[in-house]
């Protein structure tokens, strides 16, 4: 797969703008997996994570074919994801969960053929509530957890993705668990 | 807690997957032995389970596109060059309307001026050029809006346009006459073939190689 992306960004990086279609199907769940996350909105996600191909289009001049495509990619998500983290107000998620709609019309996906109308509903409040924890994670906490355990990525991509020491990935992660613990030991 | 930090930081060695053989196996003894490190312990990874699960969502089928229609428009350049390298000759077509259409038809319908290109020994008299007899024209003769009567010699091809090939024994030339080949282009349809197959074939080096194309470019989109 590296191989056809980064065949794909020499295309790019020659003008042509369809070969970008490729990659951004490649990456789109995992990209819009992270802002969801991270913002805990669906629709402002799917933004979020649509303007993170396009700054990752318009600086492709800037990336190193010879690293790793989704690290750069999933550095701009997180960053672009931080910076609106910041610059909102911090009622915005419990906001966001009352009107609750976004957990409904994601978790309608999930194959059900097997699954009963009120294990659905259970499940659906599980997710809904494990949403929601993550969310209340500070910012610097949050981005980690959501990239190891949801991205499912190595500490040492974290640590790139980041942009940051190791040591401070891992003790994140490490505060971020505790946290979890606390709010997700009752659920 | 009353159990040392140390356990705590053995358990997420253990979570990282960084623990030493040793650590982990006085983690496992203390956790046989401690329920209250147990308990810390299975709260963690009930935690991280409860994570993990909601990992695995899709966005929109249209996302992609999204994307693709909010990314700043292609350079003109490369987007042309791309249409250019399809469509070659409907470029060319396209091309000719634009540059030509103006200047060609009205000069077709009013430009009833005899011209011919330039060689010494050409005589002009009234609508017809003639090479004299005993003479030998050396390279390519172009008429326009006149004919050509040959009773000497062209040494290359011969082009007339809106005009005849008059010759003294039979309308192609017999050889010795004109060594090149004898066009004749009397309706508008071929005038314009005549452009566009030189146009084709120049088009494509014009727009790749010249930066001043984009005007021109920008108006054919
Ligand atoms: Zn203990």
């Amino acid at each position: 797969m590296d191989a056809i992306v980064k065949k794909r960004i020499k295309q790019v990086l020659k003008g042509d703008q369809n070969a970008y279609a490729e990659i951004v199907e490649i990456y789109k769940d995992k990209v819009f997996q992270l802002c969801f996350r991270m913002l805990g909105n669906r629709h402002e996600a799917e933004d979020m994570a649509q303007e993170a191909f396009i700054r990752a289009y318009v600086n492709i001049a800037s990336f190193n074919i010879d690293l790793k495509f989704s690290t750069w990619l999933y550095r701009i998500a997180t960053n672009l994801c931080i910076d609106r983290i910041r610059k909102k107000k911090p009622d915005f998620y419990l906001d966001a969960e009352v009107s609750g709609t976004d957990g409904l019309t994601m978790y309608s996906q999930v194959p059900s053929d097997s699954a009963l109308p009120e294990e659905e509903v259970e499940s659906i409040e599980l997710h809904e509530t494990i949403q929601r924890e993550i969310a209340k994670l500070p910012e610097k906490y949050r981005s980690v957890i959501v990239l190891k355990y949801i991205e499912e990525l190595s500490l040492n991509e974290i640590s790139k993705i980041l942009d940051m020491p190791l040591g401070t990935v891992k003790t994140r992660i490490h505060r971020g668990r505790e946290a979890l613990r606390h709010q997700l030991r009752n659920v | 807690m009353s159990c040392s930090e140390k356990y705590v930081a053995y358990m997420h060695e253990y979570l990282d997957e960084e623990i030493s053989t040793e650590h982990e196996k006085e983690l496992k003894e203390h956790l046989l032995k401690c329920p209250e490190c147990q308990k810390h312990f299975q709260e963690l990874e009930k935690s991280l389970a409860l994570v993990k699960s909601i990992a695995h969502v899709t966005t929109s089928d249209d996302f992609t596109l999204n994307v693709m229609n909010r990314l700043p428009k292609e350079k003109k350049k490369v987007g042309f060059q791309r249409w250019l390298r399809h469509h070659p000759l409907l470029t060319a077509a396209s091309l000719f309307l634009v540059l030509m259409v103006g200047s060609l038809f009205s000069s077709w319908n009013t430009g009833h001026n005899l011209s011919v290109s330039k060689q010494p020994n050409l005589i002009v008299k009234n609508d017809t050029v003639i090479v004299p007899e005993g003479e030998v024209v050396k390279g390519d003769v172009v008429v326009r809006n006149g004919s050509l009567r040959i009773d000497g010699q062209i040494d290359g091809n011969v082009t007339v346009i809106n005009g005849t090939v008059i010759n003294g024994e039979k309308y192609l030339a017999s050889a010795g006459d004109v060594t090149g080949e004898i066009e004749e282009i009397n309706v508008i349809f071929e005038w314009v073939w005549y452009h566009l197959k030189n146009m084709a074939k120049e088009a494509i080096n014009f727009f790749e190689e010249s930066e001043q194309s984009q005007g021109v470019t920008a108006f054919l989109w």
